[in-house]
């Protein structure tokens, strides 16, 4: 324990101010943590409403339009209510500590970021109890089904979004501040962990396409309400339109959902394996070649439109070349593991899984960027299994072992490694049966967005919807771990993991209130 | 790279009410202005819909009121370190960075229709036969004079375009002359901006007064454009995609000329109250960055709105 | 950790079974081969980058699961201190790049083939409708009769609530299906009358969206008779799962000998626009067409689903002005997805079902409409 602290400093406010009113990045980064979970709840009883629906063919628990409205929510609520505000929490627990900043830069507007959301939600899902029922045009909102075909609750789907991109963009330029302006001395760009690397890389992509997509929904704002015609052949408008500028946002939005999460998963292998990370130089490379390449690729959503050749062309070459920056993050990983001495303690295992199931959802990717394969794989179950195998087992994986790796630090206890052990093994098998057959019926022919589907299909309808019960169940675990770990248990040490290296194990665990108010000794930074 | 020292006077703030109510405020606002869209649409009463989303404007505005002095008085106390400063600095920039973005949606918006979805309307291009099955009586040519479905969308009779370049008419066309109202206001702004680095507080004043006089002007032309748009050209927000694109792109620009004439404004304000020092003015730089890249969409707005 | 290894592993081989063994049950485990040339190609192009895939996961993760067996801890291990090599790095950049330069290739190809659609033999337009597709035949000269007709689903509704065993073809059924002649270039010209739809015939590898005010271009030649399924593939609504599209290939003759067939049928049609019905007639073929064209929006007993859409039990508007009646039926409601079915029923059609919608769920108008009253409005309309 190196770092010099003030021993005057305050600790937190006590009672419920401190969480409304703080300005304190841990404050703030648990806020974000726990309403991320939440989201993650509610999403996912939707997808178990999905899920138990689609478990027979015929039409049993919901009405068609009742399940389409869970399929957009579900989708939303993942995305913007789950997997990013995860990503934001974490960013503002661990970039101050990891750079050695005292806090944020801007801690008050961090806060508003923050309090942003759970009214931007409320919006949201209230429109489920409102007479013409929640958004039912699927998470991607196609125009003219989303506009002039839409239930009138879309205007508030439409400021909801707003709110959340203002979130975001005021969350990011914090997080861009911070990494540029508050870096501890000697902590130069080439020395900051991958974690701090992507999110500054995120960070930049998010600034960049939440605007758009801002654009993109007051477009329609106009369409529904002031007769304008983006999105209407009559008045010289496209339908198409709408994908194009919805895509441009939405393409470096999913690598906004991943690209965080290789952040983590490069500072949990180095751990476990005990060894530095191969290539990091090549890392960040490939981080930012990525983010460079996702906003070129957008049109692969839209093969089936009725592009023009050279357009094909163009989108699907781009879109195969992301396969080689991220090959060469999973080679380093690989690269990392191989001579290690290595243990697998919960943290590693969700980062295992990582790295192998993202990377089958990487090549399932990869097929569908081929174009005249993505005549046939397109809008059915095997985009579906794509996408979920890159989100879940990717982006939720990896925030659950940032969870389990940094849980002693922030409580300054030891989790229950049984029990996480035993979420990760039922976590394991339960998404693999959840999502893997639906790659089949996919092939087969299975559409997405149907609440009945052909009797050929009943099978693997079956077996996924258990493996998504087993799953949804098995999130309740890491709830019991969590609530655990606060409350008690073995004492942390400030290093906890053995061949953990980075500023924020210098700290004692749990964290102090306030960080580093005078910078570390520049002789604790180490190359990566 | 921060030095040591900046870190030790690193000044977190204590706890702060005003996010939260900010909150409450812009979601009162965007919920009372949602109601009040669907309640016009489905012809019911707006009244108290208003009411909540005035309640919820004004209760945001007091907020940043607030917030705004709270910032500056914190400034003045001598709280805010270099680092902070510095921190401002990027966080203005980046947010400008994110409104070059949403703009560039309505650009990339008008450049598809332009290039895509018109002439294919009209018979062009890879996918003709739109136009030969479809519309057979739409002819792509660009600003729409006539629309694909004159039925459902009504044209504008005329369009806000130059149409001879005679030096009498060019005298009257008024996106010209705002043209020049903006540019001049950006090289106004920085001379005020030089005068403050100088001491020149007089000259500050000037400068400045000058330069919201000129965006004052602006809106007045613009207001004028309008009404001449909507009264004379039958050109409206719903006459069909060159009406949408027209006004979505000088409305939001508009919208923000508005916008940065009211932070010039207060700007102007604290300059007569002696708020900024030769060394110490970022407030004063951040309007004037904002007021610059509004008038760069203008010059894009010009070049492809009005000109091409 | 070997049980986890060892999981995954019995796990890839168990997929990479079923999968082998399964390339040839087409329609069960992996994609349909189909019955064009496009279709094959798109297959094997499928299966190409497939193996590909497997293949370096085969590499990728097998030399992950050796280093997990081996570099562990647990059995003395002791980390290597090398963190970086040029050469490597360079090495696994290149290669991925040369096996994607090796996948675009005949991706570039199969694609480029898909997108010539000029030259074709008969050409169908091809309209999606909320719910239903709408399918005109191209004519040679106007002078023609043209043949245009709509494809319901025609699963029943017992079997989609379970309350009746279903059938074969649960879903994938239609009243009325395409019909093309084989080893012809058939072109279809796809757009949409409301939101977006997307028609999709996996045998055919043919799936492109009907984008409403556009045009859009797909064909296929089929080489095999025989009855092919797909289904709406772009979300619209409510019931975006019950859209499925049928297409008959058949034999040059057999087709020729439909079309002149529909030829007379529409003629018949026109002409039954002068006839008169009964009400017990009326009321039989308008139920039939109620639950085959209404129900999906109005629902069985006309309860509808409102506020979307509106019961037409107690209807003003069925129990109201006849005329207001047969031309909110023809015209529809511009703007809302009740659609102007003066294009899609003849007016022996719409006849019936006013007559039905006044008579039934309660409704007791006990109006009688012939298909002359419709035939009126109709001229009004155009
Ligand atoms: C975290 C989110 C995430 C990530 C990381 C990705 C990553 C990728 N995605 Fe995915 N995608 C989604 C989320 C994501 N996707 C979502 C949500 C949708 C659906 C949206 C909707 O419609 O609702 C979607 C849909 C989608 C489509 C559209 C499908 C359709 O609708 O028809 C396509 C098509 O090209 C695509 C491609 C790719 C590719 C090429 C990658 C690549 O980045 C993958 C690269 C990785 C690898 C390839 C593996 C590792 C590499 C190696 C080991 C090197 C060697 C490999 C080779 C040479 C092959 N994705
Ligand atoms: C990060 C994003 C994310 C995540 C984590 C998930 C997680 C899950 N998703 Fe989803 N999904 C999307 C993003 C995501 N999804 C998107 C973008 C779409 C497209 C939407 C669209 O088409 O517009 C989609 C669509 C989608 C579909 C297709 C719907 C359709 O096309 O009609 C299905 C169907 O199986 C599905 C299932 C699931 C399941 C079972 C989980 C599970 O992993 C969820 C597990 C979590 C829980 C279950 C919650 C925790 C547990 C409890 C609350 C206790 C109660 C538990 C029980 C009662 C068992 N998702
Ligand atoms: C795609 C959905 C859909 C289908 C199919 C449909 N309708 Fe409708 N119908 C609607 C909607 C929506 C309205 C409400 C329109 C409005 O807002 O006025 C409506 C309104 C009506 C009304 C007026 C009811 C009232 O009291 O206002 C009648 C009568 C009617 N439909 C009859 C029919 C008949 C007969 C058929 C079948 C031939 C049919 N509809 C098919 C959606 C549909
Ligand atoms: Cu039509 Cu889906
Ligand atoms: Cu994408």
């Amino acid at each position: 324990m190196s770092a010099a602290h003030d021993d005057h400093h305050h600790g937190p406010a006590k009672g419920l101010s401190r969480w409304f009113y703080t300005t304190n990045h841990k404050d703030i980064g648990s806020l974000y943590l726990w309403f991320s979970f939440a989201m993650f709840l509610l999403g996912g009883t939707f997808a178990m409403v999905i899920r138990a629906e689609l478990f027979q063919p015929g039409l049993q628990l919901v009405e068609p339009s009742f399940f389409n409205q869970m399929t957009t929510m579900h989708g939303l609520i993942m995305v913007f209510g789950a997997v990013m505000p995860a990503f934001v929490g974490l960013a503002n627990w661990l970039i101050p500590m990891m750079i050695g900043a005292p806090d944020m830069a801007l801690p008050r507007l961090n806060n508003w970021s923050f309090w942003l959301l759970p009214f931007a939600f409320l919006m949201l899902t209230s429109t489920l109890f409102m007479d013409a029922g929640a958004p039912n045009f699927g998470w991607t909102f196609y125009a003219p089904l989303s506009t002039t075909y839409a239930p009138e609750t879309v205007t508030f789907f439409i400021f909801a979004v707003h709110i959340m991109g203002a979130s975001s963009i005021m969350g990011s330029i914090n997080i861009i501040a911070t990494i540029l302006n508050m870096r501890a001395p000697g902590m130069t760009l080439m020395k900051m962990p991958l974690f701090v690397w992507t999110w500054l890389i995120t960070a930049y992509l998010l600034i960049a396409v939440m605007p758009v997509l801002a654009g993109v929904v007051t477009m329609m704002l106009f369409d529904v309400h002031f007769g304008t015609s983006f999105f209407s052949a009559a008045g010289g408008g496209d339908p198409i339109l709408f994908q194009h500028v919805f895509w441009f946002f939405g393409h470096p939005e999913v690598y906004i959902m991943i690209l965080p999460g290789f952040g983590i998963v490069s500072a949990i292998i180095p751990t476990f394996a005990r060894k530095r990370l191969f290539g990091y130089d090549s890392m960040v490379y490939a981080t930012a070649s990525i983010a460079f390449l996702s906003f070129i690729v957008w049109a692969h959503h839209m093969f089936t439109v009725g592009m023009p050749i050279a357009g094909e062309l163009f989108f699907m070459y781009a879109t195969m070349l992301i396969a080689v920056p991220t090959g060469v993050k999973v080679f380093n990983w690989v690269a990392t593991m191989f001579r290690g001495s290595m243990t697998f303690e919960t943290p590693m295992l969700f980062a295992i899984a990582f790295v192998v199931l993202f990377t089958m959802g990487g090549f399932t990717g990869l097929m569908l960027a081929i174009t005249p394969a993505d005549f046939q794989y397109h809008d059915t179950y095997f985009v579906v299994a794509h996408f979920h195998y890159v989100l879940v087992p990717g982006s939720i994986f990896s925030i659950m072992a940032a969870a389990y790796y940094w849980l002693p630090k922030w409580t300054g206890h030891m989790y229950d490694e049984r029990l996480g052990k035993l979420h990760f093994w039922m976590s394991f098998i339960g998404v693999n049966v959840l999502f893997f057959p639906q790659h089949f019926l996919g092939l087969a022919g299975m559409p997405r967005r149907v609440p009945d589907y052909a009797l050929q299909f009943a099978d693997f309808n079956w077996i996924s919807s258990i493996g998504g019960f087993l799953f949804g169940a098995s999130q309740l675990i890491l709830l019991v771990v969590v609530i655990k770990c606060i409350k008690g248990g073995k004492k942390a040490t400030a290093q906890v993991w053995e061949g953990a290296q980075g500023l924020e194990w210098t700290l004692e665990s749990p964290a102090p209130y306030h960080t580093f108010t005078t910078p570390p000794d520049p002789k604790l930074i180490h190359d990566q | 790279m921060a030095s040591a020292g900046s870190h030790e006077t690193y000044y977190v703030p204590e706890q702060t009410k005003l996010p939260i109510y900010a909150s409450i405020g812009l979601i009162l606002t965007v919920f009372g202005l949602g109601s009040v869209l669907n309640n016009i649409k489905a012809s019911e009463g707006t009244t108290f819909s208003t009411l909540i989303a005035i309640a919820g404007f004004l209760l945001l505005a007091f907020i940043l009121f607030q917030w705004f002095s709270i910032v500056i008085r914190e400034n003045h106390a001598g709280m805010n370190s270099d680092q902070l400063k510095r921190s401002y600095v990027w966080g203005m920039a980046w947010f400008i960075f994110s409104e070059v973005m949403f703009f560039a949606a309505f650009f990339g918006a008008l450049f598809y229709v332009r290039n895509f979805a018109v002439p294919w309307l009209g018979g062009e291009g890879g996918k003709g036969a739109t136009g030969e099955f479809l519309w057979p009586e739409f002819q792509a040519v660009w600003p729409l004079i006539e629309n694909p479905s004159n039925a459902v969308f009504t044209p504008p009779h005329e369009a806000m375009d130059v149409k001879e370049w005679t030096p009498g008419f060019f005298a009257a066309y008024l996106p010209f002359w705002n043209t020049l109202i903006l540019l001049t206001s950006s090289v106004t702004v920085h001379f005020a901006h030089t005068a403050l680095k100088a001491e020149n507080r007089r000259g500050l004043i000037q400068w400045l007064s000058v330069t919201v006089a000129l965006g004052v002007l602006f809106l007045v032309f613009q207001v004028i454009e309008y009404t001449e748009a909507y009264g004379h050209y039958g050109l409206t927000l719903d006459s069909g995609i060159y009406g949408s694109t027209f006004f979505l792109l000088t409305g939001f620009h508009g919208f923000h000329v508005t916008l940065g004439t009211f932070i010039l404004s207060v700007m102007l304000a604290r300059s007569i109250k002696g708020h900024f020092k030769p060394d110490d003015h970022f407030g004063f730089e951040a309007a004037s960055w904002y007021w610059h890249f509004v008038d760069v969409v203008w010059v894009g707005l010009f070049f492809f709105v009005y000109l091409l | 950790m070997l049980s986890k290894a060892k999981l995954w592993l019995g796990l890839v081989v168990a997929a990479l079974m079923t999968l082998s063994t399964n390339l040839q049950a087409a329609w069960e485990l992996n994609m349909t081969q189909g019955v064009t040339q496009i279709s094959r190609d798109t297959y094997d192009l499928h299966m190409q980058i497939l193996w590909w895939c497997v293949a370096i996961g085969v590499v990728v993760f097998g030399a992950m699961l050796w280093s997990i067996i081996n570099h562990r801890k647990s059995k003395g291990a002791v980390a290597a201190t090398f963190h970086e090599s040029t050469k490597i790095e360079i090495m696994w950049t290149v290669i991925p790049f040369i096996i994607l330069i090796l996948m675009a290739i005949p991706a570039t190809r199969v694609l480029t083939e898909a997108y010539d659609s000029t030259e074709s033999d008969l050409d169908i337009q091809v309209t999606g409708y909320q719910w239903r597709w709408e399918y005109r035949y191209m004519r040679g000269d106007a002078s023609e009769e043209e043949v245009l007709f709509y494809s319901n689903l025609s699963t029943p509704s017992d079997q989609i609530d379970n309350s009746l065993p279903k059938g074969e073809h649960y879903l994938l059924e239609v009243d009325k299906p395409m019909v093309i002649p084989v080893n012809k270039k058939v072109r279809f010209l796809i757009t949409s009358n409301d939101v977006l739809h997307a028609w999709w015939v996996p045998a055919f590898a043919v799936k492109k969206d009907a984008v409403p005010g556009f045009i859009n271009e797909a064909w296929a030649i089929a080489e095999e008779p025989g009855i092919y399924r797909g289904q709406c593939a772009e979300l619209c609504g409510i019931q975006h799962g019950f859209m499925p599209i049928v297409v008959h290939a058949v034999p040059q003759e057999e087709y020729d000998a439909w079309y002149a067939e529909q030829q007379q049928a529409a003629v018949a049609a026109r002409e039954g626009a002068n006839s008169v019905v009964t009400m017990s007639a009326a009321l039989q073929q308008g139920e039939e067409i109620y639950s085959r064209t209404c129900i999906a929006c109005h629902q069985t007993g006309g309860t509808g689903l409102p506020p979307a859409f509106p019961a037409l039990a107690g209807s003003a508007v069925a129990n109201g002005d006849v005329e207001a009646n047969i031309s909110l039926l023809v015209n529809g409601v511009p703007g809302t997805a009740m659609a102007a079915f003066g294009r899609q029923l003849s007016p022996v059609e719409l006849s019936a079902i006013i007559t039905y919608i006044r008579n039934s769920f309660g409704n007791n108008t006990g109006d009688l409409v012939q298909p002359a009253d419709v035939t009126t409005i109709l001229q009004e309309a155009q």
